[in-house]
């Protein structure tokens, strides 16, 4: 099945990290922070992945190989990432960048800005010392900075400054795949708009692909074409942005989605929330069955006994879940 | 009009740091009436935090300092107490929440050791009666098995579940006002709901004041009746939160409801974002904080810095613009 739209394909993707305990580290256990997530993504499309306890950022970095996967593969244009090493995997992370959630932490304080953006293209020698200058003055202002910035510190820098060196930093490869990993939660709310509406006009001129890693629903809203719904370490529902918002099928989405603030007094007095009881269980030892069925309201037996299968219900409508016909 | 519970005025408060001084608070003024919940919102470092801080005496002086003001709860002004007196206020007359309950519940104590310790303190309570009161208190909050879990430590519970403690530990004297300070940023979205629903039971339940600092303006529309937007250590606007949703008036409180998407909305419209960064504040603004971001900036916003105008009916709002008719106020 090759579709030629499809930029991703992440099928059954698990990483569990293990839990040593003892003298001789013995494994003990496992969490299973990815456990078989399947998805695609679109050339051109921003895939919203939304979820809490753990595990999107977790499978954000396994498919960049930033973490190796434990099993399941990661389709990039038609090569398997799982199965790349060494140069091969080098040369192929040119396509794909990140963006970190911390502006704080993922710039090395000891570089300048304009090193910073720099080394991507020296690390992959695509670039001579003069024509990367050139490059950095040239992202600097795509992501508007001033290019005379670039012999600065990033503690010169505010947050949402900050976060675009990063952005500066990602394209610098000019990749088509970007990861952005909860880019906007470290700002202050009138900055994230100045981030996202970047990133969307980003998006327009290299035509490139996003996976969008958030807890802010209204955000994914927003910026997302469809939105992928992760509850401890699945995929329980999969589909459109609008489809997704407007017919929930999965009761942990649409407990999600009505447990969402909305910034207007009069929806707010009126609305009904489902209000999930309890927490979020450990992924290291996760329920049996459907991971959800401990919090969900409509629980029953079979719940606990199989895991349910991740089918489509309607056209591009995927769901995990018994009780969906 | 009702007796102010809570009544400050003119309230400024400066830190020494390396950079200089930072003016974190200039002249801030509001009420609280009993019973009331007001909403407290504004981005990091516009002094929303600090000025609940200075009023219950919990700025560390140096490098803090309160340089002016008054802070009047049931007559006495908190900002003149000794410590020994602010002491026997808070947590008996105040209580506090905090964001991150991980680092404001003693990690080395028990839940039960940390409950009844105020209770004792405060209430006069035997070691026997503040047990029964604690375990009542965390059944109050919704934590099951709550008898046994007084012999748990902080970190065997989850960050909801810490939350509520902290809850339980600020109402536990039955407190007039509650001081809650960003409690749910730290929590996931099912969570959040979780902890916003048991406030609003327990305030229609115990009838406290609530003050509720948060940056999300989508919290103070289902939980707040009175809304102050603070800027640049002052406080911008203040209106009762369905006129401040329907009818928002200052540059600054405009650009703030049009920058946040919507879950119940689905077109894509670009985001009106605000440009420019919020202020440092190393010098005290003498012109408006505001006017570098400000799309209306005018001439006399750089020569006087405005004070707040009744616009409406319990609406006041710092500006020298009249939006609405893009002309002077």
């Amino acid at each position: 099945m090759s579709d030629n739209n499809v930029l991703l394909r992440v099928d059954n993707l698990v990483k569990h990290f293990p839990i040593m305990r003892g003298v001789f580290q013995r494994q003990v256990g496992a969490v299973r922070a990815v456990d078989g997530v399947s998805f695609d993504v679109k050339r051109g499309e921003t895939l919203g992945l939304v979820e809490s306890g753990c595990g999107k950022s977790t499978t954000g970095r396994a498919i960049l190989q930033l973490y190796r996967p434990t099993s399941g593969s990661v389709d990039f244009d038609g090569v398997d990432l799982v199965k790349l090493k060494g140069e091969n995997l080098r040369i192929m992370r040119r396509k794909m960048q990140m963006i970190f959630q911390d502006p704080y932490a993922s710039l090395n304080p000891r570089m300048t800005v304009g090193e910073i953006i720099r080394e991507p293209l020296l690390v992959h020698n695509v670039a001579t010392e003069t024509e990367a200058n050139e490059r950095v003055k040239e992202l600097l202002e795509l992501v508007r900075l001033n290019p005379a910035f670039s012999t600065r510190y990033p503690h010169e820098f505010s947050g949402g400054q900050r976060q675009r060196v990063g952005i500066a930093r990602a394209l610098a490869l000019q990749p088509s795949f970007i990861v952005c990993d909860e880019p906007i939660s470290a700002l202050d709310v009138s900055i994230q708009a100045q981030v996202v509406n970047l990133l969307e006009e980003l998006q327009e001129k290299f035509n490139l692909t996003y996976l969008f890693i958030a807890h802010d629903l209204s955000m994914v809203r927003h910026i997302s074409s469809r939105v992928a719904v992760m509850y401890l370490g699945v995929v329980v529902e999969l589909t459109t942005r609008n489809e997704l918002y407007n017919n929930p099928l999965h009761p942990y989405s649409q407990a999600l989605l009505s447990a969402v603030p909305v910034p207007d007094p009069v929806i707010e007095a009126t609305r009904k929330r489902t209000i999930l009881v309890g927490d979020v269980p450990s992924p290291a030892n996760p329920p049996s069955g459907c991971r959800f069925r401990t919090r969900c309201p409509i629980a029953q037996a079979q719940c606990a006994e199989s895991r349910p299968e991740f089918r489509e219900v309607k056209p591009g409508h995927f769901v995990a879940c018994h009780l969906v016909s | 009009m009702p007796e102010l519970l809570l009544d400050v005025q003119g309230l400024e408060t400066t830190f020494k740091t390396s950079e200089g001084t930072v003016h974190a608070v200039n002249g801030v003024s509001f009420g609280l009436k009993e019973g009331e919940t007001l909403g407290v919102v504004g981005e990091s470092g516009c002094g929303k935090s600090v000025t609940m801080l200075s009023i219950l005496g919990l700025i560390p002086t140096p490098p803090g300092n309160i340089k002016a003001g008054t802070a009047k709860f049931f007559d006495q002004d908190l900002l003149k107490m000794s410590r020994d007196e602010l002491r026997a206020i808070r947590g008996a007359q105040i209580g506090m929440v905090f964001q991150d309950p991980m680092t404001s519940l003693n990690p080395v104590l028990t839940v039960g050791r940390q409950l009844t310790e105020p209770l004792m303190l405060h209430l006069g309570m035997t070691h026997k009666q503040a047990e029964d009161r604690a375990a009542e208190l965390l059944e109050m909050v919704g934590i099951p098995k709550a008898k046994e879990r007084l012999s748990d430590f902080p970190h065997q519970f989850s960050g909801g579940m810490r939350q509520r403690v902290m809850i339980a530990m600020a109402l536990s004297c039955s407190p007039q006002l509650l001081i809650a300070d960003e409690p749910t940023t730290a929590l996931d979205v099912t969570i959040q709901a979780q902890i916003t629903d048991l406030v609003k039971r327990l305030r229609s339940e115990l009838g406290m004041a609530i003050v509720w600092i948060t940056h999300d303006l989508g919290i103070v529309a289902g939980l707040a009746q009175r809304v102050l937007v603070m800027y640049g250590g002052h406080i911008i606007e203040e209106a009762l939160v369905n006129e401040l949703f329907a009818n928002p008036s200052h540059p600054y409180t405009i650009g703030l409801i049009g920058s946040l998407p919507r879950v119940d909305q689905g077109e894509n419209k670009k985001l009106t974002s605000i440009e420019g960064v919020p202020p440092l504040l190393l010098e005290k603004p003498t012109h408006c904080p505001f006017a570098p971001r400000c799309k209306w900036v005018m001439e006399r916003c750089w020569n006087e810095n405005p004070v707040l105008e009744t616009v409406a009916p319990e609406h006041r709002v710092a500006c020298w613009v009249d939006v609405k008719k893009e002309r002077p106020r």
